[in-house]
């Protein structure tokens, strides 16, 4: 094992892939030699491979995306960067009403095997329009994966089996979690979609997070450890497809539910998680299904405003406190 | 031209009899386009249609029976009927699919040039979208980004002057909307879109452009369709006078005369020909009408690959 970033490892994937598979090349703005993405993702990877495979685009999204769709369904496997992922919503017809239906709509002839990478989160003071958790927006569209690793490792398992794999891949990173260091093997492997990981072991409650949450639930669990509880902390990895199962085992294991994640709340990731789990799940509840998100307003921009409204280690404790 | 043209009357006729499904945008009156576009390209060339897109997919050799089949909502339409009339792909044949949102197959063409382009091959790709979608966002991004990747690329505007309802003058400044293309660096050409023989001229011409790596084309076909937007409209915005000068101009009955002064075809050869197309239309219709509808829990199929 070998420790790494969040950062590299998404790179050491985009490059083992481009190694390992001629069809697979990178497209977005500034991800080329001059800039090495936003957030450095591409690093040294068109001295690697070139600048046609690592290619520089205008500022297009509706055309990067639909630049990539186009390769997808002629035998290439592109992955797209969106700069940040409040700007994905300018590529959303490509995105929703071409990706995804593709396959579907002509009859299942045809396959686009795209990944479109982007960050989203908030926590560094850029406002409204750098800051959203869009994630439960893609999951509302069928054809789409949606992958949401929190660390290194899955990070790089997860990006190596979305560029496989052959339907199209909505792919959220997350500002802060580019940094953060993690152990990984130095054998190839990669992470299959729609299979959580128990992050942490516990038998009195359940947190379900995604992305940076999961590391605010970590810390969470560890500040209630020592009061005596303890805490399971699940970890989807991808919210399409959902690993049901990985959650509904939990919660009968636990009897109790807090769903943790940093996009709105109506119509969000935690109503998704807490409908499943009420559904199925409801008669092995000892308590009300908590749920920790923000709280429904743009993301503002003063730190002391912007604090307030992303969940954090201490709404998570006071969520559990409220069911235990 | 003439498949197209009895396809499409059947399609009408049928649709009349209640037996066609949603809604219907018909190719009839635009031909020459798909045609002499398509004439000029390899079974391994790649079309992108849109939601008037009969015309496209017959024109780059589709089955008439697997088209009617789909348009129909049955199984053994080419998308097993979850396409229908604005969603006809045959893949085989490199017809990339119709897409119903106006414009957005213009960055999907780039797309397929830009693959093109990487795997080395010199096929090319062509672009059919309308005067309304020239007015999206795609078509300034789409065709950018394929000018200067120098991609392989046609983009031909069908413009038969109306977007839905909205006649060309009331959304945009100027006659010729392949001026655009002075904005990307590009040749555009505008044409007579209802003479098949200038149209495949202009297409021969672009496509050997971006054969020999040199870019894309703007080709503009100035066109009319003969019916309304879709099935449910009467089309009564436009003048009568208008509709009777563009149906004397029809692009079929031009060709036809030109066959017979210009090229010593005579009337029993082109009643023959029309004989055998409208057998070719019955019997893609009896193949249509007598194949059976999907099974319903199949909607449930393909979500995922």
């Amino acid at each position: 094992m070998r420790k790494i970033t969040y950062r590299d490892a998404l790179c050491e994937a985009l490059s083992e892939e481009m190694q390992r598979d001629k069809t697979v090349f990178l497209l977005g703005e500034d991800i080329g030699r001059y800039w090495q993405g936003a957030f450095k993702v591409t690093k040294g990877l068109a001295e690697k491979f070139n600048d046609e495979r690592v290619r520089d685009t205008p500022i297009s999204e509706s055309a990067i995306i639909g630049t990539a769709v186009g390769a997808a369904i002629t035998g290439m496997r592109p992955v797209a960067e969106i700069m940040f992922g409040d700007l994905t919503t300018l590529a959303m017809d490509q995105i929703a009403n071409q990706a995804a239906k593709i396959h579907y709509m002509f009859g299942g002839q045809a396959k686009a095997p795209l990944v479109i990478r982007t960050p989203f989160g908030g926590g560094v003071n850029i406002a409204a329009h750098h800051s959203q958790s869009l994630e439960a927006w893609f999951m509302h569209v069928p054809g789409l994966f949606v992958a949401v690793p929190s660390t290194p490792y899955d990070a790089k398992g997860l990006l190596k089996a979305a560029i496989r794999g052959d339907n199209p891949v909505f792919f959220c990173e997350h500002k802060l979690l580019y940094p953060i260091e993690g152990l990984i093997p130095e054998e190839e492997y990669t992470v299959p979609f729609g299979v959580a990981e128990v992050k942490r072991e516990g038998e009195d409650i359940t947190i379900v997070a995604t992305m940076l949450m999961v590391h605010k639930a970590l810390e969470a669990a560890k500040v209630l450890e020592k009061e005596g509880l303890g805490v399971e902390v699940v970890d989807p990895r991808t919210l399409v497809p959902l690993d049901k199962k990985a959650i509904i085992n939990s919660v009968k294991k636990t009897g109790r539910l807090v769903v943790v994640s940093e996009d709105c709340k109506t119509a969000g990731v935690t109503a998704e998680i807490g409908a499943l789990v009420a559904e199925e799940a409801i008669d092995y509840l000892d308590a009300p299904i908590k749920r920790v998100a923000e709280p429904d307003t743009p993301i503002p921009f003063s730190p002391p405003l912007e604090k307030h409204v992303i969940p954090n280690e201490k709404s998570i404790i006071k969520a559990v406190k409220e069911i235990v | 031209m003439l498949e197209i043209r009895f396809f499409e009357e059947k399609v009408f006729e049928l649709y009349g009899q209640n037996l066609v499904p949603g809604t219907i945008h018909l190719y009839a009156g635009e031909e020459a386009v798909a045609v002499g576009v398509c004439a000029n390209l390899r079974k391994d060339d790649y079309i992108v249609s849109t939601h008037r897109g009969h015309g496209h997919c017959i024109a780059k050799g589709a089955r008439l029976d697997k088209t009617m089949a789909e348009i129909l909502g049955k199984k053994t339409g080419y998308c097993e009927g979850k396409g229908g009339s604005m969603h006809i792909a045959d893949f085989n044949i490199g017809m990339l699919g119709a897409t119903a949102v106006v414009g957005a197959g213009i960055p999907i063409a780039t797309g397929a040039g830009l693959s093109i382009k990487l795997r080395g091959t010199d096929q090319v790709t062509a672009c059919f979208f309308g005067d309304g979608a020239s007015n999206q966002g795609t078509f300034h991004e789409g065709i950018n980004m394929a000018a200067i990747w120098k991609l392989p690329v046609l983009f031909v505007c069908e413009n038969n002057l109306y977007a839905m309802g909205t006649h060309q003058t009331r959304v945009m400044l100027i006659e010729n909307i392949a001026k655009r293309a002075v904005a990307y660096g590009i040749p555009g050409v505008s044409v007579d879109g209802n003479d098949v023989i200038a149209v495949y001229e202009a297409a021969q011409e672009a496509v050997k452009h971006a054969r020999s790596g040199s870019g894309p084309t703007l080709i503009e076909c100035k066109t009319y369709r003969h019916k309304g937007h879709s099935r449910f409209d009467p089309a009564t915005y436009r003048p009568k006078e208008e509709v009777e000068e563009w149906i004397e101009k029809d692009p079929i009955q031009r060709l036809k005369r030109r066959l017979l002064e210009q090229w010593n075809i005579s009337n029993e050869e082109t009643t023959q020909i029309e004989k055998e197309v409208a057998d070719a239309v019955e019997t893609a219709v009896k193949f249509a009408m007598g194949s059976p509808y999907p099974a319903p829990e199949e909607a449930l199929e393909d979500v995922y690959a």
